[in-house]
């Protein structure tokens, strides 16, 4: 009887702590993440993850909707960064691999139809009509928009290509 | 101070450091010998740490021994000169002497075979030119650390300028295995050294100078002595023989028993680190107005017929300064630039040799670690050979599993390699600091390159607006007009 | 092009095998003589747990799908069990030690990833588990019969002793308690500690010299202090735990005992008696289980030498050194995380979470 009651009683005590605590200590879901993760996108609205924008997805995110590797131009920085952020096992498996990419115009079949350039997000794409279009390879995100609207497929993504000074060693193999 | 002078407690001090075999005997036997000179030079642009040089030579162009062929670029830069007289063949990409083999801009020269110097200037007293005459010829001769770091010198000197140095420092302690080439230097050349070293005080206005030299050379330190006998402001120390001795913070450290702050550069704490080669490189260069278009090589390895040390031209391909020393005994397991422990893997013998380039190895198998990597069994050996007092086989836990943040000290590993080099599990752990820092560099480029593109989007989202309202105002201006125009004609008749 | 090789392009030569051996021959002296003193049914015993501890190592590489080769010649699983055997009773019978050795390999080993991945040193876990599953068979101590006393069991009659359990009938010196387990006993009774020395049979110069019942390896306290200062001049391992754990048992012995001598054992009695020397030379130093910095080392092993020490005044086990090491290896990853030397440049050590680089 006196077990019943005191293993009741303990019960009974725990769960209303337990109740309390998750009150008391809630993980904040407010507009502040949403907010936040928006910051981390590239906010070049591409639209790679099948959100309308970098604010929707932001938003996803932030109630967990989507994966943390949703955005290709952010390459596997930003899944870290989002994972750390939100407290989620990254999965780079998928991400590793992908490389950053920057669109590259082959001269020879470009009409300078300006098609690319009117979808570039960043206006990383230079010419003017019926002229040669040339990439800017610094302000490019690899968000392939350009590639999707060429009428004659001059446009393709490359890989972004190594330098010496963008040269990093690799990582170890790891122990057999 | 005084008590620090002692070779014992220098010894006591240096608790820090491994002691690889140091395979010396062989190399420093031989004396500096003039490398005859190639058929065709490939001079890179890139030969130093900062912004490459810019070619300002054309293809066809004919020039002297000493002519600039590239101009610095940037603060941070040195210009390249011709290392002999002949017609510029190329401009354009060749493989640098890197371990990743990657192109790097490079002027190739055919030698004329007359190697005539360009008319330079000398000084008779270098001691009569202004400090900063002094810096802006070091400039524009293109002296940069020997020593294999490869920073522009007068960029080394305009700061101590600036900063109160009272000491300078000079490093011969050359504490790479095989490497002789700052010993036969100094056993060869220790007045014109010495004279370097006084010109350098004299530049930056410090009071003395203490040439350290490890104990294992002692004719070297017996010739630095008797060069720096008649100056009392330079003077010349033995130092114990410990690898790493040549970084710049552990001598420091040893010479003067201070320590470098981690976020500050030496002349923070009112000192100067110059190499022996370099000093030798800012003489020539101010005395005699001579372009750095040479320096000494050590050239050996199990897998080379004879070891030397050669006085190479800048730009002379590794295969024709291998082959001077009487070829290949037999197919080189790895070849390097630099020493075993710090130096880089050469991709091939097609590799020029730059200002850094201490050393040309070519390495049979027994001389090179052979066992696989296994786990750590933590034993700490690492530790106690870390130089800098770092955690290694702790920071390369972390950066396995990819927490290159709990990698604590990452920024102050000199990546000297004697953590690896102790590791019984083989651990590379100096490859794992490489690739992490490497690794957190880019994440810092991303971040600045995903601003940039923010900034981007922000200005074409702007403009788009911009647009969109010109072209509605311009619509009812239209419109307006029209208007204006109909109930014109409508009032007119 | 394949990818490069990283610098450094040179090797010190040493290497995690060679590091292995050389301990296992450091343990050398110290086994032959618990062979000489134990006759025939140490042999056995030794054999059979050092055998067991690298066939469980093997099947459990086996059974993780890796390659058992490499990492059964790094002989970690025959250190192991080599230790393991040190520390049973001589003549504990066979399936103590494998009992032991599979333990310690499996359970406290690779279940936590392998070599230089656990947390507990396999050996004293080992040996932890069996006295609190079987304490009467981790507690039978004989008298020593060694070799030459002519009272030393025949091959066959160990092979009984050790695999059947079969006591040979004309033994009659049976069961004597080790020094520590007899003065525990007596202060129980309420008999000074001066007294249960004086009438226990092992003297202080038989602690010395090992001449006394205990464990198979771990009574020659001089053998053992030799072997390991071997090490320590091989640099093998430091000194900084072996000396920090025996002043940590050294220290208050000393000044209780002067306090009150009828209560508190004498200091040098704590030395050389239980597996002190063993543990403070080649257990506590198992540099998987420890820290790895010097100073990390020092707090470690004065740790071990305290706990050993409380544990032997006030606790219910008169062996503590395994429970003292089992307990300062828990503390093992947070003294790495706090302990950490003062970095070149730095004011002074970092803590480590102003230090993110």
């Amino acid at each position: 009887m006196l077990a019943i009651i005191s293993l009741t009683t303990l019960g009974l005590a725990l769960g209303l702590a337990l109740g309390l605590a998750s009150r008391l200590l809630r993980v904040e879901q407010a507009d502040g993440l949403t907010a936040e993760i928006e910051a981390m996108l590239p906010g070049s609205q591409c639209g790679q993850c099948g959100y309308p924008g970098c604010g929707p997805a932001a938003a996803a995110l932030a109630e967990g909707k989507a994966p943390v590797t949703l955005c290709p131009p952010g390459g596997r920085d930003l899944v870290q960064q989002l994972a750390a952020r939100l407290g989620v096992e990254a999965d780079l498996s998928g991400v590793e691999d992908s490389m950053p990419m920057l669109a590259t115009v082959n001269e020879s079949l470009c009409i300078g139809c300006t098609k690319c350039f009117r979808v570039c997000p960043t206006d990383a794409v230079v010419g003017a009509p019926k002229q040669i279009h040339n990439v800017l390879r610094e302000a490019c995100t690899g968000c392939g928009k350009c590639v999707d609207v060429c009428p004659t497929m001059a446009v393709a993504m490359v890989p972004m290509p190594v330098t010496l000074q963008s040269w990093t060693w690799h990582k170890p193999l790891a122990v057999a | 101070m005084k008590m620090l002078e002692s070779p014992m407690i220098r010894r006591l001090m240096v608790r820090w450091g491994v002691h690889p075999d140091a395979r010396k005997q062989a190399t420093a036997r031989r004396g500096i010998e003039t490398l005859p000179l190639p058929e065709l030079l490939h001079v890179p642009m890139l030969q130093h740490s900062g912004a490459p040089a810019k070619p300002v030579v054309t293809v066809g162009q004919r020039v002297l021994k000493g002519e600039l062929i590239g101009a610095r670029q940037g603060n941070i830069s040195a210009p390249v000169h011709a290392p002999t007289s002949g017609t510029v063949v190329s401009i354009g990409e060749y493989p640098a002497p890197h371990p990743s083999g990657l192109p790097v801009l490079t002027v190739s020269i055919e030698a004329d075979g007359e190697d005539r110097w360009l008319e330079v200037e000398a000084v008779d007293d270098p001691f009569a030119l202004a400090p900063s005459e002094i810096a802006e010829k070091v400039a524009a001769a293109g002296v940069v650390g020997m020593g294999g770091a490869a920073f522009p010198s007068s960029v080394k000197i305009a700061l101590g300028q600036r900063s109160e140095v009272h000491t300078l420092l000079v490093n011969g302690s050359e504490c790479e295995p095989y490497l002789s080439c700052d010993d036969r230097l100094m056993r060869e050349r220790a007045d014109e050294i010495v004279e370097g070293i006084r010109i350098v005080l004299h530049a930056v206005g410090a009071r003395q100078a203490l040439c350290g030299i490890e104990d294992n050379k002692p004719e070297a330190i017996a010739a630095m002595r008797a060069a720096a006998a008649p100056f009392d402001a330079v003077r010349v120390v033995a130092l114990p023989t410990r690898y790493p001795m040549g970084s710049d913070r552990q001598l420091i450290r040893v010479l003067t028993g201070q320590e470098v702050p981690s976020d500050g550069r030496s002349a923070d704490i009112g000192v100067l680190v110059h190499n022996v080669g370099t000093l030798y490189a800012i003489q020539q260069a101010v005395r005699h107005g001579r372009p750095l278009v040479s320096r000494v090589v050590t050239v050996a390895g199990g897998a080379l017929s004879a070891p030397y040390n050669l006085e190479v031209p800048l730009g002379t391909p590794a295969r024709h300064v291998v082959e001077h020393c009487g070829g290949l005994r037999e197919a080189p397991a790895r070849l390097l630039m630099g020493g075993p422990m710090m130096g880089m893997q050469l991709p091939s013998l097609d590799s020029p040799v730059i200002k850094g380039s201490s050393g040309i190895l070519a390495l049979g198998a027994d001389e090179l670690p052979k066992d696989r990597p296994s786990p750590c069994i933590r034993c700490g050996q690492c530790v106690g050979a870390c130089p800098m007092n770092l955690m290694p086989f702790d920071m390369a836990a972390h950066i396995r599993i990819g927490e290159l943040d709990e990698a604590h000290g990452l920024k102050d590993c000199i990546s000297c390699g004697s953590c690896s080099y102790v590791c019984p599990a083989h651990i590379p752990l100096s490859h794992y600091f490489d690739y992490a820092k490497g690794e957190l560099t880019a994440r810092e480029r991303g971040k600045l390159r995903q601003e940039s593109i923010r900034k981007l989007t922000s200005a074409r989202s702007e403009r788009l607006e911009r647009e969109a309202r010109e072209k509605a105002e311009a619509a009812a201006r239209r419109k307006a007009e029209r208007e204006r125009a109909k109930a014109a004609a409508e009032t007119a008749p | 092009m394949m990818r490069p090789t990283h610098a450094p392009h040179a090797h010190a030569g040493a290497t995690v095998s060679r590091t292995m051996l050389l301990v296992m021959l450091a343990l050398v002296p110290a086994t032959l003589f618990g062979f000489w003193l134990n006759g025939w049914p140490a042999v056995l015993l030794w054999t059979v747990t050092v055998a067991s501890a690298v066939v469980a190592e093997f099947f459990s590489l086996r059974m993780a799908g890796r390659e058992a080769g490499p990492a059964l010649a790094d002989g970690s699983a025959a250190l192991t069990g080599w230790l393991l055997a040190l520390s049973l009773p001589a003549w504990a019978p066979w399936w103590t030690g494998v009992l032991g050795s599979v333990f310690a390999v499996v359970v406290v080993k690779q279940a936590f990833g392998g070599l230089g991945q656990n947390l507990f040193n396999p050996a004293m876990a080992a040996r932890v588990m069996l006295l609190i599953a079987f304490p009467v068979e981790l507690t039978t101590w004989v008298q020593p019969a060694p070799w030459s006393s002519g009272q030393a069991l025949s091959l066959s009659q160990a092979f009984a002793l050790t695999f059947l359990g079969e006591m040979p009938v004309s033994f009659d010196a049976l069961s004597s308690a080790t020094t520590l387990g007899h003065v525990k006993t007596e202060l129980t009774r309420g008999i000074p500690v001066g007294e249960a020395l004086a009438a226990h049979p092992a003297s202080l110069g038989a602690g010395l010299l090992g001449m006394h019942g205990g464990s198979l390896g771990e009574t020659a306290a001089v053998l053992i202090a030799m072997g390991g200062l071997a090490m320590v001049a091989l640099r093998i391992i430091s000194w900084h735990i072996p000396l920090a754990m025996l002043a940590g048992v050294a220290l208050p012995a000393l000044l209780l005992n002067a306090h009150d001598p009828a209560r508190y054992l004498d200091a040098a009695s704590h030395l050389l008696s239980g597996g002190l020397m063993l543990g403070a030379f080649f257990i506590a130093t198992d540099p998987v289980t420890s820290p790895g910095t010097p100073r990390g080392q020092l707090i470690f092993g004065f740790g071990c030498g305290l706990l050993t020490w409380l544990i032997r005044t006030y606790g219910g086990y008169p062996e503590a050194v395994a429970f003292a090491v089992l307990l300062m290896n828990s503390f093992t990853p947070v003294i790495d995380r706090y302990v950490r030397p003062r970095v070149y440049g730095h004011a002074r050590a970092r803590a480590p979470e102003g230090g993110a680089s």
